[in-house]
């Protein structure tokens, strides 16, 4: 079977305006919902404390919230279901410094009237902690963008690090965006979903980019443009068809992974779609805007190839000399 | 015919080796190196305790007053209004002149640490800082062995302690069954378990029920409230000796058959102590712990051997865990919970159940989706995928590594990753076959050009991987841990291993049926 045969390139590169356009427009409303509606942070970086529930039955709702209300403590709890309809999640801003009096403990005694049930999670995060995580959350992401550049300027040359790293935080805030837009509880685990986009995002976005640096080589016509089309058009096949394996289990893991791991499947399924989208139409032609020229970067290989070459004479020279 | 070469000899091996050091692992037996469950998937606790430090500098400088005292008794230095100020200072009053000399050379002796100043017959004990630094980071070695103690002893499973940067400590402890068996061990490790003796003031005990904390504290006295009932006690500030000196304690059972704790104590302790209740018949003697009195029996006469009861009503099992409590050791500091995680058997298991069927699923889409799309060539990337997840499995046991669900999904995506190594250079070969290069030249050609896009992407993966295991916690780790063995075990299969079966199959390859080796009609075979 082949889906994509190459016949001749796609013009991509003439249609670049409009994919940009496209591109800033979903990036600012995106960071709109970021900044206007904001996270919905969990426990992991808000602290407070998280009770799983699951009831024999259907789990009755509305006498769990009443009583829940009966200790001031929880009077802004909030019930919710989780993935079916007889477990539900009680989430609640308070945490319990001494190990005497845990949270679960106590819903265990509130609910014991609501029927028969088991308390199968809590969670528990103080305040303090809630703020380093955080912090090393930010702290991770910006350590591994860093370590990113750094590597693909040295494999590379700067201008393809930072139109990749330009389109990767094109696709981290973009499936931000749908976090906040979803409502997705931002937790540790939504954090590992961010930063795998980040390497996922890369990964397409570099393959493409290594056909581009072969295309400069190989290619007659210097002309960036038709190189970039070439070369997108040439590995369009394999972008697609990896995107689809892993979106295939990225998919199962969404759906049937379990509730504790969905928002982690949501954010990544977001991601790989726009992870795919931007190495196809985002980065190469960030990569034409930064002024990126081929004759230049050919000259400098050239350079480079003639220094290799004249070390080499001059060491043959030498050593004949000697001898 | 050349049939064997030395890339499908390494596969071969690395194949093996993934097989057998997996075995245990998926058959769970008995004996080998196998990973171990994340809490999150096998159920249990996970805590993340701070601990107050100033405690520990404040009762250290408690037990040192303590032998302030014990040494002038036994000297026969007269003093006066020995105290603790601040919880970190003590001070006290010579009333011989004589023995200012004496004394200084005594406690520098006796208590080191210190600095002794002086204003008249007025003296200021404290510790120096360094000596303060010292107590604290004991403070947390001592809770860490003293919490690893009281878990070991109530017979759980293996559970970790261990101390998490300057001033924390992780506890994992798996396979608890119920919530009342988790409030339990939460119990027995916050238990400070701190033991005193202490003597009931007895020339001002009538009056303890009007008086306040500062009036007590103006006569070196200290008020606390009986364990069940709403009496108060009024004991000197300094007690007669602590547990630090208890050797063991033991559930027993008193006449009524009530369960009590027996204790006993070590020589010096045993020595403290018949002194004390020699000099002390017909007072009373309060035995103290976490600042509540069990019990304040009158002395009837010297008590010596060092044996001392404790009762108060106990439960059965609230005796058997403060025995083992006290046995252990007294936290030097409280401690405290800053995040705590506990996951309920059931729910581990259905989180199993669930990443399993994930992963099976997407799994076998993968599998068959390669083998529809590139027919044998799929096949041979099939081979190198679970080549891949043997390895991952296989590493992961060799060093008994953590399997979370957040590593489940790790495998899970792993696994979409794993084949764009032979997608990639599928596509390659597909391109020079188009070309018309020979099938021999293309499958060379192809791992050529493909190795550095190949490379490159997964160094970058493997970078946002490695940061994610240095800056991530707990079950996050997990995740960054199977991803990067994933990413470096696909490097072996997909890149060697195939390369390895392609040049093992191509005496057999036929150019003629490129539709069966390829998933490409013949066309580019001129």
């Amino acid at each position: 079977m082949q889906i994509f045969k190459y016949k001749k390139p796609l013009s991509l590169m003439s249609k670049s305006k409009r994919f940009g356009l496209l591109s800033i427009t979903v990036l600012i409303i995106a960071l709109g919902l970021i900044l206007t509606k904001g996270f919905n942070y969990g426990i992991d970086f808000a602290g407070g404390t998280l009770v799983q529930v699951q009831y024999e039955g259907k789990a009755p709702i509305k006498n769990i919230r009443e009583a829940i209300a009966q200790d001031k403590n929880y009077e802004s709890a909030s019930v919710t279901y989780f993935g079916s309809d007889d477990e539900v999640v009680i989430r609640t801003k308070t945490s319990s410094k001494a190990l005497g009096e845990d949270v679960g403990d106590k819903m265990r005694t509130l609910l014991q009237d609501t029927g028969k049930f088991e308390v199968r999670r809590v969670d528990m995060v103080g305040a303090k902690v809630g703020s380093e995580l955080r912090e090393k959350g930010l702290m991770s992401m910006l350590l591994a963008i860093i370590g990113i550049l750094i590597y693909v300027s040295f494999r590379f040359e700067w201008r393809f690090a930072v139109a990749s790293v330009m389109a990767l935080v094109h696709d981290v805030t973009i499936a931000m965006g749908a976090v906040v837009l979803f409502n997705i509880e931002v937790n540790l685990d939504t954090l590992a979903a961010l930063l795998t986009i980040l390497g996922y995002s890369l990964n397409d976005t570099i393959i493409v980019f290594d056909r581009i640096r072969e295309g400069i080589r190989t290619i007659k016509n210097p002309d960036l443009g038709d190189i970039i089309d070439e070369s997108v058009t040439r590995t369009l096949s394999r972008t697609t068809l990896t995107s689809l394996t892993t979106f295939f289990v990225v998919f199962t893991l969404w759906m049937f992974g379990g509730e504790i791991i969905h928002g982690f499947g949501f954010t990544l399924l977001v991601g790989i779609i726009v992870g795919t989208y931007s190495s196809i139409f985002v980065a190469s032609p960030i990569l034409m805007w930064l002024g990126f020229s081929v004759s230049g970067f050919r000259e400098k290989e050239a350079a480079k190839h003639k220094r290799e070459k004249e070390k080499e004479k001059m060491r043959a020279m030498y050593e004949n000399g000697t001898i | 015919m050349k049939t064997l070469n030395y890339r499908i000899i390494l596969f071969a091996f690395a194949l093996i080796f993934g097989v057998v050091f997996s075995i245990p692992s998926i058959m769970q037996s008995e004996s080998g190196k196998k990973i171990t469950l994340g809490l999150d998937l096998q159920g249990g606790l996970h805590m993340l305790l701070g601990i107050k430090s100033e405690i520990a500098i404040e009762s250290r400088t408690k037990s040192m007053a303590a032998t302030v005292k014990y040494i002038f008794d036994d000297e026969e230095i007269i003093f006066d209004d020995l105290r603790m100020v601040d919880g970190k200072q003590i001070t006290f009053e010579l009333l011989d002149k004589d023995d200012v000399v004496k004394s200084k050379t005594l406690l520098k002796k006796e208590i080191e640490g210190t600095v002794l100043s002086e204003n008249g017959l007025k003296f200021t004990l404290e510790m120096t800082a360094d000596e303060i630094a010292r107590t604290k980071a004991d403070a947390i070695s001592q809770a860490v062995d003293t919490i690893r103690n009281r878990l070991n002893e109530f017979g759980l499973a293996e559970p970790t302690v261990a101390k998490q940067g300057e001033d924390k400590i992780l506890v994992e402890v798996p396979g608890i069954k119920t919530q009342e068996d988790e409030q339990r061990i939460r119990e027995l490790i916050a238990r400070a378990a701190h033991l005193q003796l202490m003597a009931v003031d007895e020339d001002r005990a009538a009056r303890v029920m009007t008086m306040n904390e500062n009036e007590a504290k103006s006569y070196g006295d200290v008020i606390l409230p009986d364990v069940a009932t709403s009496e108060r006690y009024l004991l000197r500030q300094i007690p007669v000796l602590d547990g630090s000196m208890l050797t063991d304690a033991k559930v027993g059972f008193d006449q009524n058959n009530q369960p009590v704790i027996n204790f006993s104590l070590n020589g010096q302790g045993a020595k403290i102590f018949g002194d004390f209740t020699a000099k002390s018949v017909g007072k009373r003697m309060a035995v103290v712990l976490d600042n509540k009195v069990y019990s304040a029996p009158n002395i009837r006469e010297r008590i010596g051997g060092g044996h001392v009861q404790i009762s108060g009503n106990f439960k059965l099992d609230e005796a058997h865990d403060l025995a083992i409590a006290l046995r252990s050791g007294a936290l030097l500091a409280p401690v405290y919970v800053m995040e705590k995680r506990s996951v309920g058997p059931s729910l581990g298991a259905d989180s199993i159940k669930a990443s399993s069927l994930a992963l099976a699923l997407g799994f076998l889409l993968v599998v068959i989706f390669m083998v529809v799309y590139y027919g044998a060539a799929g096949v041979i990337a099939d081979v190198a995928l679970i080549g891949n997840l043997f390895l991952i499995l296989a590493i992961m046991s060799m060093f008994g590594a953590t399997l979370t669900l957040p590593g489940m999904a790790g495998i899970v995506l792993t696994v979409g990753m794993a084949v764009d190594a032979n997608v990639i250079i599928t596509e390659r070969i597909r391109e020079l076959l188009h070309e018309g290069k020979s099938v021999a030249k293309s499958i060379e050609d192809g791992y050529d050009n493909a190795f550095t896009a190949i490379l490159d992407a997964n160094v970058t993966t493997l970078i946002a991987a490695v940061v994610l295991y240095v800056y991530g916690t707990g079950a996050i780790k997990g995740f960054a841990l199977t991803m990067s063995i994933g990413i470096l075990a696909s490097m072996l299969t997909a890149i060697v291993g195939t390369h390895g079966i392609y040049q093992w199959l191509l005496p057999k390859m036929d150019k003629k049926k490129l539709g069966y080796w390829f998933g490409i009609k013949a066309e580019g075979a001129k």
